[in-house]
């Protein structure tokens, strides 16, 4: 039997953020993904950062994300030193119709060998240091 | 100085030094300043020109002595007794402006603000492992989205790309197998190359998957070691000692699609499974007047070698989606191949100095005097990057 993937030790896990990376680890805490929608021409961006490269506005929203999420690409990460018993599956996530979102993330609990480009994902949250949490995806059955 | 507008080929470079190459760690206890300094010493020796003369210095990688140390116009000019300096600077982001450093050069020489330009690079990684370099580094609010992720170095990164090269247009492991083994068979001759036993196609895929779709040999080598070279006036260059070669072209840039590429993965496709070179080789083509089919030989930056075949799409030596097919037919085989690629071995096999052993090779080849020489080369492009942007790349020629 495969090793299923998992993350790297989520202790070890650390994040910092900034007022405008903030928003996405607090909605995060109440395991909701949501990403910088900007107010005015409304175009996503990711990760977070201070002016809508569309329109240069400050105004941001941060709606949720859709349940669309799909592997747009990935690796299978295996030996880390630290961590060398882990199958770690780093993922690329695409979301249906937002084309400027582009996650980095997880997929914990599948056998790496069976993942390819298009699986459709579901979004789960783990808690991580200083009392975070990340969002990681599963395979939807 | 009147120089007339628009000339692209007014520069030469003149002089290449560099010292051995060692593996990871191991040049210690020399330092990374003495290192670079017997490389700056070892060019001017190679272009007949004194230390003193050097005027100038056009850095890359933030003037990085590789990862986490700096190179110092300062410390060389007491160290050297350079006397005075008139130009230094640096192009910005990491191993992407490798190729452009000697562009910089050229915008000084050009500007008239200096006469002999030095871009080098010095690296030790005795300290700090470059392979894992992304897991050690402290959390901030940009990386927060990536590193915990668990892709720890450049490599992890660029397999994601790959992966998508692979699903759009059936790229085989085949195929990055094939560049890992024409290099290697480029290294087999070179005294200087620090892995020069063969690589079969067996070893290639028993060898230990560290991020899928990517194994041990289609990461570069993790290495130390010096590589310098000064560029000067044409007019100044046919003085010199050796046979100038030429600065056909050089551009550094990007355009926003690639961006911050594997450290953000915004891009979507076409420019995901991409090098970003793409705008680079369209101002060089612009610039120089040549196309892919002018190009002798091909010193691609070759830190992992997927990137290599989407750099062949990208400056145009095949179509796009069809790179993996194209160096499986043995293109860029140094025997028999249509564009030969990486003659010195590149990072892969001969030593990873961020990019410069690419120039050296490069400068070798227009001079003749390369050991796996290509016959009557007349034009060379090396490339720096894939990497955050500014990656670039130089086209370097024949003065005739």
């Amino acid at each position: 039997m495969s090793t299923l993937t998992s993350t790297m030790p989520p202790e070890g896990i650390h994040i910092t953020t900034d007022d405008w990376t903030e928003p996405f680890w607090q909605a995060a805490k109440e395991r909701k993904l949501v990403a910088p929608k900007c107010g005015d021409c409304g175009s996503y961006r990711f990760p977070p950062t201070p002016f809508c490269p569309n329109c240069q506005s400050q105004n941001t929203e941060w709606p949720e994300l859709p349940d669309t999420a799909r592997i747009f690409s990935f690796s299978i990460v295996r030996g880390i030193p630290t961590v060398t018993e882990n199958v770690i599956l780093a993922v690329v996530v695409e979301f249906d119709g937002i084309q400027d979102v582009h996650v980095v993330s997880n997929v914990i609990d599948a056998v790496a060998e069976d993942v390819k480009i298009g699986d459709e994902l579901s979004v789960d949250f783990i808690d991580i240091a200083e009392g975070w949490k990340l969002p990681v995806f599963r395979l939807k059955k | 100085m009147v120089f007339s507008v628009g000339v692209t080929d007014e520069v030469a470079i003149v002089g290449v030094g560099a010292t051995p190459y060692y593996f990871r760690g191991e040049s210690y206890p020399q330092t990374i300043q003495e290192m670079a300094c017997k490389a700056i010493l070892a060019a001017c020796e190679d272009a007949g020109i004194s230390v003193k003369d050097i005027d100038g210095f056009a850095y890359y990688s933030e003037a990085g002595g590789g990862y986490g140390q700096k190179l110092s116009t300062a410390d060389f000019m007491e160290t050297l007794g350079i006397p005075e300096v008139t130009f230094s600077a640096t192009l910005t982001s990491g191993g992407g402006g490798s190729a452009g450093s000697v562009g910089l050069a050229r915008a000084a020489i050009l500007a008239g603000d200096a006469t002999h330009v030095v871009s080098l690079m010095s690296l030790q990684q005795a300290k700090v492992r470059l392979g894992t370099i992304f897991g050690h580094m402290a959390p901030d609010p940009q990386n927060s989205f990536l590193q915990p992720s668990g892709l720890v170095g450049p490599g992890h990164l660029m397999s994601v790309l790959t992966q998508r090269h692979m699903h759009l247009y059936g790229t085989r492991r085949e195929a990055f197998a094939e560049v890992a083994i024409s290099t290697r068979e480029n290294a087999r001759n070179r005294p200087k190359a620090l892995r020069r036993e063969p690589l079969t196609l067996d070893e290639y895929f028993n060898g230990r998957m560290i991020a899928e779709p990517l194994c041990r040999y289609d990461f570069c080598l993790e290495t130390d070691g010096a590589v310098a070279v000064i560029t000067t006036r044409l007019d100044r260059a046919r003085d010199l000692k050796q046979k100038p070669a030429k600065i056909v072209a050089s551009a550094h840039g990007g355009r926003r699609e690639w961006g911050r590429g594997f450290a953000w993965y915004g891009m979507n496709d076409p420019d995901f499974a991409a090098s970003g070179h793409a705008p680079i080789a369209k101002r060089l083509w612009a610039q120089s007047g040549l196309s892919p089919q002018d190009i002798d030989v091909a010193l691609l930056y070759d830190h992992f070698s997927p990137m290599v075949i989407m750099q062949l799409e990208d400056y145009g030596f095949c179509e796009k989606g069809e790179g993996g097919a194209f160096v499986e037919s043995g293109a860029i085989r140094y025997n028999g191949g249509s564009i030969p690629v990486n003659t010195h071995g590149g990072q892969l096999s001969e030593a990873y100095i961020i990019g410069m052993t690419h120039l050296l090779e490069g400068v070798e080849q227009i001079r003749g005097t390369a050991i796996n020489q290509v016959p009557n080369a007349k034009f060379a492009l090396a490339t720096g990057g894939p990497a955050t942007l500014p990656v670039s790349g130089t086209i370097l020629g024949v003065d005739e």
